[in-house]
């Protein structure tokens, strides 16, 4: 049986880090997975926020949903320099977060995303790269001070459809 | 190239119906779980009823918030342990909740966390998309996962669980 479901990269943090790129993706895939585990920030910012190639513009826009466990939310971020894709990160117990990236290896189409976190919120966030380029590098991105906490770890895996 | 998202254990639940699945002895060769099942029970009466889980055989030091939409309005609130849900006889027949559990990390040496999506979906009014996001506060290996019933109401026939694992390598 083919494998449909194949690791790309792999990187677990040793040290506080602001950022993590994949690159030079393969576009060999259907679509993209990024799963993140034992996520926590370090200080100043619970958001992580997705960029492809590199691109640091204004050229993303992202909704959310969150539950926090008595209130629910919803924002809307246009014209952003990356997607939202997890938030409610804590410096202390460990999040998931797992970014779908659908036919990112196409060249006609704007490229989109699903993400669904479990960190001190229940949610998920849809967003749009406003590029038609295929995707050959994802960055996923803490703006705050301190960046992913050691230990972070962060798999993408290519899914193929056939 | 290796197959890296490989089904371990299916559990189906046969005519006597059946209080727990159960997953046991789970290999400590991959790098995330991924649970999939589809779940009702024998609540008469009832449309739906949240599921249990244990890891380790403990249903201890879980915390978790959860988001719903029912069709027509949004909320959100805390319950632990949760595992998904399963709908009940007192909704459309042959009808089963459809659950994702998915537990990065479960050999890791931090707290666990983990995620579930569940729908209810039956011929009502009213139908559920859950958001879960939940948390075991123990450091332990994961080595065995345990869905557990509604309160003393049983999963019945053809309600199904399998196992998958992945590996990042």
């Amino acid at each position: 049986m083919p494998a449909t479901y194949e690791p790309i990269a792999t990187t677990t943090l040793g040290s506080t880090t602001a950022s993590v790129t994949f690159s030079s993706i393969s576009g060999a895939y259907t679509d993209l997975v990024l799963v993140c585990g034992s996520l926590a920030y370090v200080t100043g910012d619970d958001d992580a926020f997705v960029r492809f190639n590199s691109d640091t513009g204004t050229n993303y826009s992202w909704t959310q949903l969150n539950g926090t466990g008595s209130t629910t939310t919803s924002n809307r971020g246009t014209s952003t320099s990356g997607i939202r894709s997890i938030n409610g990160m804590s410096t202390t117990d460990k999040g998931t977060a797992i970014i779908n990236i659908q036919n990112y290896a196409n060249t006609t189409t704007y490229k989109t995303t699903v993400s669904r976190h479990s960190t001190s919120f229940a949610g998920a966030f849809v967003g749009v790269w406003r590029n038609t380029a295929a995707i050959t590098s994802v960055t996923v991105i803490n703006l705050g001070a301190g960046g992913f906490a050691s230990n972070s770890t962060f798999t993408l895996y290519g899914v193929k459809a056939a | 190239m290796a197959n890296t998202y490989v089904a371990i254990a299916t559990v189906t639940v046969g005519s006597g119906g059946a209080a727990e699945i159960e997953f046991t002895s789970i290999p400590q060769t991959y790098t995330d779980l991924v649970i999939v099942y589809s779940a009702r029970d024998n609540q008469s009466g009832s449309t739906g009823n949240d599921n249990g889980i244990k890891f380790n055989g403990s249903s201890s030091n879980f915390s978790g918030r959860r988001l719903l939409g029912s069709g027509s309005s949004v909320s959100s609130d805390t319950v632990a342990p949760y595992a998904g849900s399963s709908t009940s006889e007192g909704v459309t027949a042959s009808t089963f909740c459809n659950n994702t559990i998915y537990i990065p990390n479960y050999t890791g040496s931090t707290n666990k966390s983990y995620s579930v999506d569940s729908v209810t979906e039956n011929n009502a009014t009213i139908a559920y998309q859950i958001l879960y996001a939940g948390l075991w506060s123990q450091t332990a290996a994961i080595t065995s996962v345990t869905i557990v019933r509604p309160s003393t109401f049983n999963f019945v026939q053809h309600s199904t669980a399998t196992l998958y694992g992945i590996k990042n390598s």
